[in-house]
This record gives structure tokens, C-alpha cells and sequence, in this order.
């Protein structure tokens, strides 16, 4: 199966074109476990080095070793950096998916491949390069065993000629791929990469318009994947206990935050850890660890994805009802059920925000970028324990996957807020407190750890029906009176959680809105249709659930607002539905995609078009 | 009553507290419970070895047995959770702070049904909490259904016969790492207050099956959890004599009778010999022996088996003497540099 889809709507020749500078999307098929990433990290980050703002956009199939892989890097002169339909370079390493990755081409795109596979014979209306990589890697790699993995660093040698990527950068990010104790192996890759970049210079005349330049848009920029950003995050936020079980896309996540954590996590005077990680037995022992962590007093959070955030239900609302705080990071995959593991969606929205039996609301944060990874996984460590609730940071594979380039991540300037805890001291002064009594009219009660040494310091947490001084009750007033401060809490909460990004267009009649990785075909899609259509939009994008005041504001200045989703079933709009009232209800429009790949501009645009009847 | 004597001078603990301090709230149970004799144990475990209220955690999941805690130590911390994930829930606070005392209070169907997951893990883990498992071989909320302990046979009220093999609770506990693991009946008051003793003393985790008749479903002729049964069928593997690291007698013992367990905080279990010589820290032979003992149809109490050398899970995670949750944010938070540091890379 091919994963580039047939551009329908508006047909760009390439032909007459010109040069294409700083504005193209190269996509590697590969084959998984053939170490192809290796090769295609260091195309990436060698355009990223020329100051050209890059993106890369892996795409692999749930399997080990053996199955289909294709790796997409765009280079956006505009700083475009989601994905991009149509595909104007291909390097065809994969037998399998050679004949199709070729006739899904546009015309005029160009063809890297092994010359074995004579794949120019299936179009004319393609540029060709034929490369005889195995009669290459042989004199580079003595060692047969070795050539499987060094083959692919041919093509970055054939690709970064064809395009013009300078020679010394391919070296340095070959080399910082590599790192310092690799030099050898790092040296055989750069012999190979220098034999393609001989044999094209020798043998492949130029005829593709595609080619790179310098510029100076990623100076200060870092590269890094939304899960190793959110570990950040929460290692900055002083995370102490942190629980998991691994699923995919979630699992580096935790590995990334075991590696930071080794790292700059051991008291340098007594070399104890000042944190610990814990494999569970499943995602129920994984949150429960969590609950019974935050109750103690740590700050305590786990990452999973759909199926995980299914199973930690009955706890989550647990920790809404005996209020209890929890981070849980949900690095969101397509489902239902198994799904497609190794593919992104935006599916789990609804579900998270209501999960769990009865009246449950929890806050979801929704980072788009690493840095936003990075801020929000903090942030979320501060809600919880001010809130004292379960909060959730909902990425998705595109985001918590895909190597992202990024501005440099500030310091945190807020010192740690841990919310309403009494110490013994505090009770000494009190005489006793209340552990669900609303003191400061903000629906949150104070609390207090085990081990307090305090003869008023214990309370009896329970997730069955508790009046204000925790005791059990079954009563109608003390379940509606908790309830209805559990309400207010969830109202506090709009003043606490992040505003949404607005760009308001003063002429524009429709907006966009939308949350997460949507962001980067939003952004594009307004360009494309005030460039090609002369259409003027306005655009909100969420950064939290509950809504706060900025939504119905954003929906009222517009007559028609288009809410895109990366699900099915309108999830982001169902909320919506759920909290709003009718008069901004009835001006929200659906734009969605739901194909497992990241949302690409043109899908939004196409949408958008034929709903405004253009 | 009369009111006119006067009051005896009070009776404390060696901290000072008085027994009063130990207890909890009033018992919503069944008269007859055999739960409630548990809690009363427990009252008196924790009061006699002067333990300060303060530092006990109580955990439960669901169910009948999962109430009582809070029914003792009023001013511990008290965490009803859910369904069969007690394990869980105190493992993460065991994570937060391990130099809380925890204890969690499980019943057979929290344990052995919904929780037997969480239970094998945390078994593996050996996390330090006495881990007792108020066995009643019933569902008691739901009105009567079999639990997973129920023995082979046993017959319900409705007539209903559990043709299910049981699972044995004390020999998972020994086969995947528990360190203590003692079986016992809560009408044997002497016994289970010196199990329940060398469990406080004992840094690891223990379990403790207690059965614990349920008087409402389970108490009948053909119930292999009723109180006349284990009349009948409780065969103690030795006579236990708890000594805690605070008192220090000495007495003469004839040799042969009596095995002596050392536990960590320098507390000693006296076991006296009884039918047999047993010996609770010869894994295989314990195994072996209440297997062979189950097919007889008889309960083996006592002191099943004890370890005394293996790890908990926390001492494997290099954790300072504060607690985790209580450390600051100059110990939490790296600094300035080191992100500049994590940054430089990542250009």
C-alpha cells in the first residue's frame, strides 16, 4: 500500500515550473528494521542545519522488522511544517512498494532508486535517477552483514547532491547522529554517503526543479519529538513518581524520561535517586500507583494511549471523586480497540474529558508543538495538585513520535505550586480541618498526607459517598452538596488552565478552530484559502479543556466556524456541543479527517471550500 | 454501671497511648462477623507494639472486609479504593513516602478475583505492608456468591455446590516473594495477634489469610468457612509466642521444642513445636507441606513462612531516607544549566 493519495482537486504541474527552492516534501520507502532512520534523521537534520525550517513525518507499520516504512521530510521556505499531500521527491529503497509509491506520484516528480527495480518504465512524465546501490555499498562496507544498514546512507549522498544539500553539513549531522562514542561506525556511514554523492555527481544530470538553499529560519532551533519534549516537562516540573506500562505510541515517552532522569535526577551529594520509575503490571496498577502516590504526597504521573486511558477509567474517577491529584499523559493513537497502533488521530477527546461512571469532567491540556509539550506537561503537574484532580496532557502520535523542529525550551518561571496541603504546624494553629469543606469558595479543600504528625491530621479517603468532614454518607444533601462543589472546582478551573491561541481576522465572516497538531494544517489552510480563493478567516486554537470565555467570544464575531477534527465523530465539536449553548452551537461547522496519517492542509482546505460552495 | 468507684489510674502503651487511641469508627458489619474480630486484633497488635498512629497508612479495596479500616486507628490515614486495586494504591503511597507503616485490609473476592493481578505483583515486589486477607470464601455485599477461595465441595445456603478448584492465597504468597506468610482464623485470637505482631515487625510484605467466617452466608452445615468447621479442621502448626524487640525475656526451653525467627526490628517469633517440627523458612518443604495437608482436608495455621533475607522493592530504587513526596523543589527541579545543557544537544 502506498501512503500518498491522489491530489484531486487543484493540479500543479512541475514541468514549467521552474526551480522549486526550500519548498518540497521528499518521502523514503523503506522497509522496517532496515535502519533506514539513521539515514533519514540525518537528511532531515542536514536541511535543518542549512537554516531551512524542516519537518519529518515517519510513517511505519505496527511489526518489528519486514513490513513497509516511509519517511517524509518537508522543507518549507514558508515554515510549513505539517504534513504535505503530494510527494515531489521519492527515494524507492522498498521492492515492495516501489510500483506504487511511483504511480501515486504527481507528474514531475522526481525518483531515486535502485536500478534493479526499473521503475522508470512505468511512467514518462516522471525525472528518474536509477542508483546501483548494491554494486556501491560493496566497496565501502567490506563486511557483508554491515551493508544492509549502510546501503541507505547512499541515498543521502544521491539526494543531498541532487538537491544541493551541502556536503560538510550531511558530515556534521552524520556525525552528532552518530555521537562521540560511534566515530567508527559513524566514519563507514560517511564513506557511503560519499560514494552515492560521487556516483550522482559522476553519472545523474539534474533535471527535477527541486533543490535547497541556504537561509537562516532555524538558528536557536532544536530538533526533538513531543514525547522526549513532555518528559522534559515533567522532569521540570519535579515529577517524583512516575508509573507506566508499555503501549505504543506512548512508551519513549517514559524511556525518554528514564534517560533525563539518570541523568539529572541523582542528588549529586548523597547519589540517591530523588525519583522512581516504576514498570506496572498493567495501565490499572500503572494509574493506581499514581492515585495512591499523589495521596502520599509525591507528584506522581504515567503516559499512555487509548486502550490504557480505557482501562484507567473506574480509577480516574476516583481521583475526580476523592480528589486525588494525577498527571496522565495521553499520547493519543487511532483506535477503537487495537486500532491502528502505529497512527495518529485525535480519539480519545471526548472520552478523556468525561471519563469514568457518573458525573465525571476532567482537564485536558492540548499541547500542538514541543515546546507546548514541554510548558503543558509542566503545567499539568501544578493543576492537579491545585486542583487536586486528575489532569490529562493529550498529544498524539504525529506530535509525541515525529522529530519536530522547535524554538528552545525556557526555564520555568514559577516556582512549584503544590497546592492546598496543611502540615502538622498548620494544624497546631487550625486545631483540625475539614477535608472537603469549601474554605475558599473555590471548590477546592485542603488536605493532608499520611504521616502527618498531627492527632487531627487523618482522614479516611473513600470513593463512596463522603460529607464535608469525610466521613461516609449516603445522604441526598451531602451528595448533591458535594457534587455541585465538585462543579465550582471544575469552574475554578477556567481561570487556571492556558488561553487559546486567536488570530482575528477583522474582515473575515468564518473561522477555524481547532486543538493539537490540527494547528499546523489550520495555519496553512487560511493561507491557501486567502491565496487561492481570497478568503479571509479567523482562527482560535484550544489549548484546554474546559472551555474558558475566548471560545463563545471567537464563535459570536463569526457567522460560520469550522471545528476540525482528526476523528470520526466530531469529538472537539461534541464538547463544544456539551458546554455551549445553542445560539454558538448552531454557527459550528464540522471540518474532519480521520486516516490515521497527520492532517495535511489541503484536506482542510478542499472541506472548507465545498461547504462555502466556492 | 455504677459511677460511684473511682476511676482506675488509665492503662497506656509503652508510648504512652491508651488503647482507645487505636480504635476506629463503630462497626457497620454483621454481629458475628468474624471481620470484626480481625479489626479487634488489630486494635490490639498496634496498641501493645507502640506503634505510633500517625505513621500507619490503611489501605482496602471493596467489599465487606474493605469497611473496616475504618473501624481501627482512627487517626492513621485511611484509603478506600477500588475493586481489588488496594495493591496498587498502597504500592504508589509505599512509593511517596516509605517510612509510612501500611497495612491494607483485602477480602477474598478483592484479592483472589478481581485484584489476583495487582495481588501476584505486588507479591513480586515484596513492598513492605502487612497485606491481610479477611477470608470468607462468600461475596458478602452481593448476598452470598462463591469466591475464588471457596473450596472445592463447598456448598452454598441456596444448595448451590462450588465445583471450582480454590486459590491459595498463602501459596502464591510464598511461591512469587511474599516474606511473611501466615494463614490463620479469626476466632483464634492468641494466634492472630501474634501473626498480625510479627507482620508489624516484619519489613517486607506479609500475607495473612485469616479466615474469617461470614455469619450471614457462610456459616452452615456444608460451608468449608464456618466457624464449626474450622473448629473442627483448624490444625495450628505451632504455638506461637511473639516477642517484641522491646522486652527481653529469657526462658529456659528444652531443645527441640521450640524454633526461634528473628525479625528485623530485633522482635522474635517463638514457634513451639507442636504435632510435627515445622520449619517456616525452608521454601520447598512449606510448599510441599500445605499442599499435602489441603488434600487431607485439613487448615494449617501458624506461621507458614517467613524470609527474612529477600529485598523489598524499595530498597532496589537507591532512595534517600526523605521521603519522596516530601522533597523540595531545590532537589526536584534541575537547574538553569542543566537544560541549557539538554538544549546544546538537541541543536
Amino acid at each position: 500500500m502506498s501512503t500518498t493519495e491522489i491530489t484531486s482537486v487543484v493540479s500543479r504541474s512541475k514541468e514549467t515550473a521552474g526551480d522549486v527552492v526550500n519548498d518540497f516534501s521528499i518521502q523514503i520507502a523503506t522497509v522496517n528494521g532496515s535502519g533506514s532512520q539513521t539515514a533519514n534523521n540525518v537528511l532531515m537534520r542536514s536541511i535543518f542545519q542549512m537554516g531551512i525550517p524542516v519537518s519529518g513525518k515517519n510513517l511505519f507499520p505496527s511489526n518489528i522488522a519486514g513490513l513497509p516504512t516511509w519517511f517524509t521530510i518537508r522543507a518549507s521556505k514558508h515554515g510549513w511544517i505539517g504534513r504535505k499531500k503530494e510527494i515531489d521527491f521519492l527515494v524507492a529503497m522498498n521492492p515492495e512498494t516501489a510500483r506504487d509509491d511511483v504511480m501515486r506520484l504527481d507528474a514531475g516528480a522526481a525518483v531515486v532508486y535502485d536500478e534493479t527495480l526499473k521503475l522508470n518504465t512505468l511512467r514518462d512524465d516522471l525525472h528518474f535517477y536509477p542508483v546501483p546501490f548494491d554494486k556501491l555499498v560493496a566497496p565501502v562496507c567490506p563486511e557483508a552483514k554491515l551493508r544492509k544498514l549502510v546501503r541507505n546512507m547512499i541515498y543521502d549522498g544521491v539526494v543531498g547532491h541532487l538537491i544541493g544539500i551541502e556536503m560538510e553539513e550531511i558530515h556534521k549531522a552524520l556525525f552528532k547522529q552518530f555521537g562521540p562514542k560511534k566515530v567508527k561506525a559513524a566514519e563507514l556511514n560517511w564513506n557511503a554517503v560519499q560514494a552515492g554523492r560521487d556516483y550522482a555527481a559522476a553519472n545523474l544530470p539534474k533535471t527535477d526543479p527541486c533543490r535547497v538553499e541556504r537561509m537562516n529560519e532555524t538558528a536557536g532551533k532544536i530538533i526533538i519529538d513531543g514525547n522526549a519534549a513532555a518528559a522534559l516537562g515533567c522532569m521540570f516540573a519535579g515529577v517524583t513518581v512516575v508509573t507506566w506500562y508499555p503501549i505504543t505510541p506512548s512508551t519513549s515517552l517514559i524511556e525518554s524520561l528514564m534517560g533525563y532522569m539518570r541523568r539529572f535526577r541523582i542528588d549529586k551529594e548523597t547519589g540517591k535517586a530523588t525519583f522512581a520509575i516504576v514498570q506496572a503490571e498493567d495501565e490499572l496498577a500503572a494509574v493506581g500507583m499514581v492515585i495512591g502516590a499523589s495521596w502520599a504526597g509525591a507528584r506522581a504521573m504515567t503516559a499512555t494511549s487509548g486502550p490504557g486511558i480505557s482501562l484507567m477509567s473506574e480509577f480516574v474517577g476516583l481521583g475526580y471523586y476523592a480528589e486525588i491529584p494525577a498527571v496522565i499523559i495521553d499520547v493519543q493513537r487511532v483506535g477503537p480497540s487495537t486500532g491502528l497502533p502505529t497512527r495518529t488521530m485525535q480519539g480519545d477527546l471526548l472520552s478523556t474529558a468525561l471519563l469514568s461512571h457518573g458525573d465525571t469532567r476532567h482537564p485536558l491540556l492540548l499541547p500542538s508543538s514541543p515546546e507546548e509539550c514541554f510548558t503543558m506537561a509542566g503545567a499539568a503537574f501544578d493543576l492537579a495538585e491545585r486542583f487536586q484532580t486528575p489532569v490529562f496532557v493529550m498529544l498524539d502520535l504525529d506530535l509525541g513520535m515525529n522529530n519536530w523542529m522547535a524554538d528552545a525550551f525556557h526555564y520555568p518561571e514559577e516556582p512549584i505550586h503544590r497546592g492546598k496541603v496543611l502540615t502538622a504546624e498548620d494544624l497546631a494553629r487550625l486545631g483540625g480541618f475539614a477535608r472537603y469543606k469549601d474554605v475558599d469558595g473555590d471548590g477546592v479543600g485542603y488536605r493532608t498526607l499520611p504521616g502527618t504528625n498531627h492527632p487531627a491530621a487523618a482522614y479516611f479517603t473513600r470513593g463512596s459517598g463522603h460529607n464535608e468532614s469525610s466521613g461516609y454518607s449516603e445522604r441526598p444533601e451531602d451528595y448533591i452538596n458535594n457534587m455541585d462543589r465538585l462543579d465550582r472546582k471544575f469552574e475554578s478551573l477556567k481561570e487556571h488552565v492556558p488561553a487559546p491561541e486567536i488570530v482575528i481576522d477583522q474582515r473575515a465572516s468564518i473561522g477555524l478552530i481547532c486543538c493539537g497538531t490540527s494547528r499546523y494544517a489550520a495555519e496553512e489552510s487560511r493561507d491557501q484559502l486567502l491565496r487561492e480563493y481570497g478568503v479571509e478567516s479567523s482562527y482560535l486554537r484550544l489549548k484546554a479543556y474546559p472551555f474558558t470565555n475566548e471560545l463563545k467570544d471567537f464563535i459570536a464575531r463569526h457567522s460560520r466556524v469550522y471545528v476540525i477534527d482528526q476523528n470520526r465523530d466530531r469529538q472537539l465539536l461534541g464538547l463544544m456541543r456539551l458546554d455551549l449553548d445553542t445560539q454558538y452551537v448552531e454557527r459550528l461547522r464540522s471540518v474532519r479527517y480521520y486516516g490515521g496519517l497527520p492532517l495535511d492542509a489541503r484536506t482542510v482546505t478542499d472541506d472548507i471550500v465545498s461547504q462555502e460552495g466556492l | 454501671m455504677s459511677t460511684t468507684a473511682t476511676p482506675p489510674p488509665k492503662k497506656v502503651n509503652r508510648i504512652g497511648l491508651e488503647v482507645l487511641q487505636y480504635r476506629g469508627g463503630k462497626t457497620t458489619l454483621c454481629a458475628g462477623c468474624g471481620h470484626n474480630a480481625i479489626t479487634e486484633r488489630i486494635i490490639e497488635a498496634f496498641y501493645e507494639m507502640g506503634v505510633e498512629p500517625y505513621k500507619v497508612a490503611k489501605f482496602s479495596g471493596i467489599g465487606c472486609s474493605s469497611k473496616s479500616p475504618a473501624y481501627f486507628l482512627n487517626s492513621a490515614h485511611g484509603f478506600n479504593s477500588v475493586h481489588g486495586r488496594a495493591p496498587a494504591v498502597s504500592t504508589g503511597a509505599m512509593l511517596a513516602n516509605h517510612n509510612l507503616i501500611g497495612i491494607v485490609v483485602s477480602g477474598d473476592g478483592d484479592t483472589a478475583s478481581i485484584g489476583i493481578g495487582q495481588f501476584m505483583h505486588m507479591l513480586r515486589r515484596n513492598i513492605p505492608l502487612i497485606y491481610i486477607i479477611e477470608n470468607n470464601g462468600v461475596y458478602g455485599l452481593t448476598k452470598g456468591q462463591f469466591s475464588a477461595t471457596a473450596d472445592l465441595g463447598a456448598r452454598l445456603k441456596t444448595g448451590i455446590v462450588n465445583d471450582l478448584p480454590a486459590i491459595d492465597t498463602c501459596l502464591a504468597g510464598i511461591e512469587l516473594g511474599a516474606t511473611l506468610v501466615a494463614r490463620s482464623f479469626s476466632g483464634d485470637k492468641r494466634q492472630l495477634l501474634a501473626i498480625l505482631k510479627a507482620a508489624i515487625a516484619h519489613k517486607g510484605l506479609s500475607v495473612l489469610d485469616v479466615i474469617s467466617p461470614c455469619t450471614t452466608f457462610n456459616d452452615h452445615e456444608g460451608s468449608t468457612k464456618s466457624y464449626s468447621y474450622m473448629k473442627d479442621h483448624d490444625e495450628p502448626l505451632h504455638e506461637l509466642d511473639f516477642v517484641p524487640f522491646y522486652q527481653d525475656i529469657s526462658v529456659e526451653i528444652a531443645e527441640g521444642e521450640v524454633r526461634e525467627v528473628e525479625l528485623h526490628d530485633g522482635s522474635r517469633l517463638r514457634l513451639k513445636k507442636l504435632e510435627r517440627d515445622y520449619d517456616p523458612t525452608d521454601r520447598i518443604r512449606a510448599l510441599n507441606f500445605i499442599h499435602e495437608s489441603a488434600s487431607s482436608g485439613v487448615v494449617l495455621t501458624g506461621i507458614l513462612y517467613v524470609d527474612n533475607k529477600r529485598k523489598t522493592f524499595l530498597d532496589m530504587l537507591n532512595l534517600g531516607d526523605a521521603p519522596l513526596g516530601t522533597l523540595p523543589e531545590a532537589k526536584t527541579r534541575p537547574d538553569q544549566r542543566d537544560l541549557d545543557l539538554i538544549m546544546e544537544e538537541l541543536r
